[in-house]
């Protein structure tokens, strides 16, 4: 491992801010101020840092209809996303995609997506462009198990194969879809890893609980794809602490898993513990990136609560470029 | 009579056709739900409540269950039906057709023309569509005017209890393809509803008001916003027909020309973008054949030509509302 301090405070921050947001807004979605569907990410943060770590706003990634890590991890202004998700006139997007449409192009991020399985063939796209214009850029989908068993998700993994594209798959298995069990939902093995290797390609796993073994698995195989040796695929086995959405009860879920999960899963937990042990960060320096990002977080909320709505004159606008 | 609400006259619809035909087989994500899981299935029967019970009664070789996979879920209600099956098929938002748009258009819609006329297929795609809930852009639409383009698919709207059990039953009857559409905000909408069989032909129009002076025609969600309306004009002496299309494929053309005829003033709402939508198609049929019926041009009430908004202040300015209907009618009534 050859990260700084530099860089592991810089992880911890990213996953902090990503749990703290979450965390917020599971208190905050019970006022009743921020409308529609919101789909939590808390308990995947190692994931998303693990990942884009490596990246940079050159690079490229899609997200899913659970974007708020992605957009956090690959830097998006979290004010402007608190500003999107409360429909704000100054959110990322205007306040016309909400929670499940961010998107913020300055930093390589394509979009959070309310179609499950339709940001694979976008990330293919976008690896085909980096491939024309020789700029050694990759670009990510992130996708769900349940979205590994869409048409679009198989069609691009082929595709991807086929022109030899910088497109990495991130599969993260939080181990339902909706309501519904991967061991049902995805055939053969159970293994998604192992299909993205049927379709041609290298494919890694790692424990997406777990930041620094995310993070080697996407040194390995971002050098791998890197070197032009085409698309890549890495399935990371995490969790998700919410609902599927906010509001679900989670029937779904076994006695007592939820708080096993909390105990056991828990990347930030986890990242702390390894980090303390190791001597490599004081665990005071960690509390204080704690006390920084509640602060931002509050101070992201509040804005949101102030912000003005849209003029429903808008609201169509930004149809067209030009008409 | 018994008093439910849209939601329980589909789960009462889908209990009773099941049981007395053990053709019909229902499919879809999480329509049990908890399958795979510590616990168990029948979590939720249906994130919208619609499948409940179903798989205790029926079991999951009849409930099944399925992956995140619409190609696949509305080929296989195709291939079912071909094989002698009743498959109702769920979408769980009516913009997923995206995904499964080939096996909607190309495939189940044109087998029987293709064929020569010697086969049927008998499936329902139940979808959850419309605004109302701030979902944003690809969980709001209103597909309907799309589906209603394509020779080969009967397209269903109910906007009531009774509608949707008469309706749904005459679907599951039928032997065409039928695209079952639930507006997601009248799931609670409550009425009597008619014991025992009951059917409800499609292409036959309600008349939900008679008044003579201006004729909404309305589906879905519009229809109770229309009625809003219609109720408040009649406090002061103007009085609408309001029309509740029930079906846009096939539609009633001949009840929408009678009350034009009659009342010579036209106002369509549709919970659409404007363009190619079903406000321009019934103003197109009545301008080609009731031309000189009328005394005002058609007025349509529609979304603007652009996606569904997130924002609560965006996506009120989006849908046509009581106040844009109201302020439709007496435009027409204004014209001289
Ligand atoms: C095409 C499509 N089908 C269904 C849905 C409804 N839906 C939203 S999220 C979801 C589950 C996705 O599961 P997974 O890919 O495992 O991601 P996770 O929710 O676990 O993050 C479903 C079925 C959708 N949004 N789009």
């Amino acid at each position: 491992m050859q990260l700084s301090r530099d860089d592991l405070l810089g992880a911890y921050r990213r996953m902090a801010t990503i749990r703290q947001f979450e965390e917020r807004l599971h208190e905050e979605i019970k006022t009743g101020e921020i409308a529609g569907f919101t789909h939590l990410y808390c308990g995947q943060e190692a994931a998303a840092v693990g990942v884009c770590d490596h990246l940079t706003d050159d690079d490229y990634i899609v997200s899913t209809h659970r974007g708020h890590g992605h957009c956090i991890a690959k830097g998006c202004d979290v004010k402007g996303m608190m500003k999107e998700i409360y429909g704000r006139r100054d959110g990322l997007c205007k306040g016309r995609g909400g929670s499940m449409h961010i998107a913020d192009l300055s930093v390589g991020m394509l979009g959070a997506n309310g179609i499950v399985g339709a940001g694979a063939p976008q990330a293919v796209g976008a690896a085909i462009a980096a491939k024309l214009d020789g700029n050694g850029r990759v670009a990510i989908a992130f996708s769900g198990d349940g979205a590994c068993n869409q048409g679009t998700t198989f069609e691009a993994m082929n595709l991807a194969v086929v022109v030899k594209a910088p497109a990495i798959f991130v599969f993260e298995n939080n181990h339902y879809s909706e309501h519904t069990g991967v061991d049902y939902a995805v055939g053969t093995n159970k293994d998604i890893a192992s299909r993205a290797e049927a379709f041609g390609m290298k494919a890694w796993r790692a424990n997406g609980c777990d930041y620094f073994d995310t993070y080697d698995a996407m040194r390995e195989l971002l050098d791998h794809v890197r070197a032009g040796n085409g698309p890549a695929a890495i399935e990371l086995d995490t969790e998700r602490f919410y609902g599927h959405f906010e509001g679900d009860p989670q029937r779904y879920r076994g006695p007592g898993e939820l708080d096993r999960l909390r105990e056991d899963r828990d990347c930030l937990k986890a990242f702390r513990a390894r980090v303390g042990e190791a001597k490599l960060l004081d665990i005071a320096e960690l509390d204080a990136i704690d006390a920084e990002v509640a602060q931002l977080i509050d101070e992201s909320v509040t804005e949101a609560r102030a912000a003005p709505a849209p003029d429903p004159a808008s609201v169509a606008e930004d149809v067209y470029v030009d008409y | 009579m018994a008093v439910m609400n849209i939601r329980e006259a589909i789960n009462h619809t889908l209990h009773a056709e099941m049981e007395r035909d053990p053709s019909i087989i229902v499919l879809g994500e999480d329509v049990v739900g908890g399958a795979g899981t510590a616990g168990g299935q029948e979590a939720i029967g249906g994130i919208w409540g619609t499948t409940g019970g179903l798989y205790a009664k029926f079991g999951a070789e009849r409930v099944i269950d399925t992956p995140i996979s619409e190609s696949a879920i509305v080929g296989a209600a195709a291939g079912a039906a071909l094989a002698g099956k009743r498959p109702v098929a769920e979408l769980m938002f009516a913009d997923f057709i995206g995904v499964s748009l080939d096996q909607l258009w190309n495939q189940m819609g044109k087998f029987r023309y293709m064929f020569g006329g010697k086969t049927k297929c008998p499936a329902v795609v139940r979808m959850i569509y419309g605004a109302g809930m701030n979902a944003a852009a690809q969980h709001s639409q209103s597909v309907y005017a799309l589906l209603t383009s394509m020779p080969g698919l009967k397209v269903v709207m109910p906007a009531t209890p009774a509608d949707a059990k008469g309706l749904l039953t005459e679907a599951l009857r039928g032997d065409d393809p039928v695209m079952f559409m639930e507006h997601k905000t009248l799931y609670g909408v409550k009425g009597e509803v008619p014991d025992g069989e009951h059917r409800q032909r499609f292409g036959e129009a309600r008349m939900v008001r008679e008044g003579g002076d201006v004729t909404i025609v309305a589906c879905g969600r519009m229809v109770g916003f229309s009625e809003k309306v219609s109720d408040k004009l009649a406090g002061e002496g103007i009085g609408v027909d309001l029309l509740d299309l029930r079906t846009t494929s096939p539609l009633d053309e001949e009840a929408i020309l009678d009350s034009v005829e009659a009342t010579g003033r036209l106002v369509i709402v549709d919970e659409s973008p404007p363009r190619c939508s079903l406000a321009s198609d019934i103003a197109s049929i009545v301008a080609a054949r009731a031309f000189t019926s009328l005394k005002a041009p058609p007025a349509m009430v529609t979304g603007p030509h652009s996606p569904i908004p997130f924002a609560r202040e965006l996506e009120r300015a989006w849908v046509p509302s009581p106040p844009k209907i109201e302020d439709a009618v007496r435009q027409v009534l204004a014209f001289r």
